[in-house]
């Protein structure tokens, strides 16, 4: 039986409790997206300050259970201050860490730790698992033991990307 | 096994023994007996019902209505006996007056599709209830939608309970009123009669969304007055796949067919069909015959019970729950739906401070206790009550105090664990 524990990770719990960089910012010049689980209403506003290719600026606001909301705080911390290409290799890479199969999860410390060989749906994971340091955000990995919860996890994410294509578009 | 305990003529049941006729209760999740809180969501079945099932499918399966050999007489005979189980237990003698379908969403849908789009149009109303189901909310916005008829909805008071202050204008010039008897979310127990006397007054029929109702307090469609009543076997000890639409015989006789094919038709020629009689005509296809015969053994295991029995058990029971919730938890915890249980099923809702109701059913899992967590397919509701989802541990006839202790006590390890 997987771990609570592995689940919520100290580092979790303590960006579910006091999440970073919660706001909002003038939009514009701020871009304003929004990401909404339908199936358990859980939501996400991110505000992303895009300029020269930089994001200079991010707030986050909504409302979830924990690991969305970890999930949305760590990942304002990670983006801020770097470069558009950076924050879609870290969404790229978020995505690997939560296309791990379970399996592959144990034993396995770190972003070197999968091989993701024969994963199912692994791809080209280990490639976007390997360029890009995901620090912190490697605590957010045993989602992957409860399924369920991998969309709690990766709604910010997609949320981002949504966010950075329409800000791309103008 | 074969017979579940006998209520001897007693209010109370004797849940050891009916526990040991589900034999899904006796596994162990992670370690732990399993605390199965969700029946609300779908129940467990007692081996009478899984024995006929398998026994139809090892003795006497064949298609039903279309064989003259044996096995498929007495397959038939054995379907339009369970539908016939079925109507008894919800206070009708005619069987024609029950058409199987899959569930209560495809009865209602079946009255939108079928009776409501030859009868409604521009300028008229339907008057729907603000804690609805979405089964019970998104046909008739459909036919809204595609009719220009009128949806008016009937607000949620601040003590959970139906608003029926604007019933009357609400009604003014409606054609339907489509009511739950029980909320799935607040338990709360809406009492059908006034609001059919109502709605016939007006000249409206009524529409009554008895799933939540049927498995837990008995239904009399005589007594409630009732024009269309929905219903599903799943939640209430019976198999899934088979769910029932009662509606008196001449309001059947009067509605079109629904879906069209085998099974539904009298005749067919080359210039049109016939269709066939009531029920038949809206049954098209294989019926799940399995699953109704099934049904109706869950039907015997209820009556032998007797839901008066199960009603007071279980009011026991939500009663215990709620006290040991607020001893432990005070008001940490919000409850969602009526205190009173006498106005209420054994659904509770409930927030627990700001945990997510997610991560409280994740906790509950560790503990082997199973309660759902979201917005229950009621989201009118979930917006009424300004939260966007709630815990919902619901209570049936096989389960006891160990049930709701389990179930404290796991509360307990979420505070713990979240500890904020
Ligand atoms: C009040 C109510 N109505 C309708 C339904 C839909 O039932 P089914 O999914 O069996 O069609 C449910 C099931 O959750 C319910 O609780």
């Amino acid at each position: 039986m997987p771990d609570l524990e592995d689940l919520y990770r100290e580092i979790i719990l303590d960006h579910y409790r006091a999440p970073r960089n919660r706001g909002e910012l003038p939009v514009p010049p701020a871009h304003r997206v929004e990401g909404f689980n339908p199936l358990c209403g859980d939501e996400v506003v991110l505000y992303l300050d895009i300029d020269d290719g930089t994001v200079r600026d991010v707030r986050i606001g909504g409302q979830g259970c924990s690991i969305s909301q970890a999930s949305t705080s760590m990942m304002s911390a990670a983006i801020k201050g770097r470069t558009v290409e950076e924050a879609r290799k870290l969404v790229r890479a978020f995505d690997a860490l939560m296309s791990i199969h379970e399996s592959h999860l144990d034993g396995a410390d770190g972003a070197d730790g999968a091989d993701g060989t024969d994963a199912p749906g692994a791809g080209s994971e280990p490639d976007a698992l390997t360029d890009t340091r995901l620090g912190d955000l490697m605590a957010l990995r045993g989602v992957v033991k409860f399924p369920v919860r991998i969309k709690c996890a990766t709604l910010s994410w997609h949320t981002l990307r949504q966010g950075l294509d329409e800000a791309a578009a103008g | 096994m074969s017979a579940p305990a006998p209520a001897a003529g007693t209010a109370s049941l004797d849940v050891e023994r009916i526990r040991r006729d589900f034999p899904i209760l006796a596994r162990e999740v992670h370690g732990r007996r399993l605390v199965y809180l969700d029946s609300a969501a779908s129940s467990q079945k007692p081996l009478p019902v899984i024995e006929a099932m398998e026994r139809c499918h090892r003795e006497y399966y064949a298609n039903v209505h279309r064989g003259v050999y044996t096995i498929a007489e007495e397959s038939t005979a054995a379907f339009e006996a369970a539908r016939l189980t079925v109507a008894r237990f919800v206070g009708s003698a005619d069987a024609r007056e029950i058409v199987c379908v899959r569930n209560a969403t495809e009865a209602i849908n079946l009255v939108a599709y079928s009776w409501a789009r030859a009868n409604l149009g521009p300028g008229d109303a339907v008057v729907v209830s603000e804690m609805e189901h979405h089964a019970n909310v998104v046909p008739w916005q459909m036919l809204a939608e595609e009719r220009g008829v009128e949806l008016r909805w009937l607000p949620v008071t601040d003590d959970h309970r139906l608003d029926t202050a604007g019933l009357e204008h609400a009604l003014d010039g409606a054609r339907l009123l489509a009511v739950t008897a029980m909320s799935n979310v607040l338990g709360t127990i809406n009492e059908i009669r006034p609001l059919a006397d109502a709605a016939h007054a007006a000249g409206a029929l009524i529409l009554v969304d008895a799933c939540q109702s049927a498995p837990h307090v008995p239904t009399d469609v005589t007594a409630w007055d009732a024009d269309f009543v929905a219903f599903s076997a799943h939640k209430m000890l019976g198999p899934t796949g088979i769910g029932a639409l009662w509606a008196r015989a001449e309001l059947l006789e009067a509605m079109p067919p629904f879906m069209g094919g085998g099974e539904m038709i009298r005749d067919v020629r080359l210039d049109g069909f016939t269709p066939n009689e009531v029920p038949w005509k809206f049954e098209a296809g294989t019926p799940a015959f399995v699953e109704a015969i099934g049904w109706a053994e869950a039907v015997r295991y209820l009556d032998t019970l007797g839901l008066t029995a199960v009603r007071a058990h279980e009011k026991a029971l939500t009663a215990y729950t709620l006290e040991a919730l607020e001893a432990r938890f005070g008001t940490k915890l919000t409850v969602y739906g009526p205190r009173d249980v006498e106005a209420r099923g054994s659904a509770i809702s409930f927030l627990f401070e700001d945990i997510h109701a997610h991560d409280i059913s994740q906790v509950l899992d560790q503990g082997a206790v199973c309660v759902r967590a979201g917005h229950h397919c009621a989201k009118p509701l979930m917006r009424r009550l300004g939260v966007p989802a709630t815990s919902r541990a619901s209570f049936y006839l096989y389960n006891d105090e160990a049930d709701a202790d389990a179930l404290v006590d796991a509360l307990a390890e979420a505070e713990r664990f979240f500890a904020l």
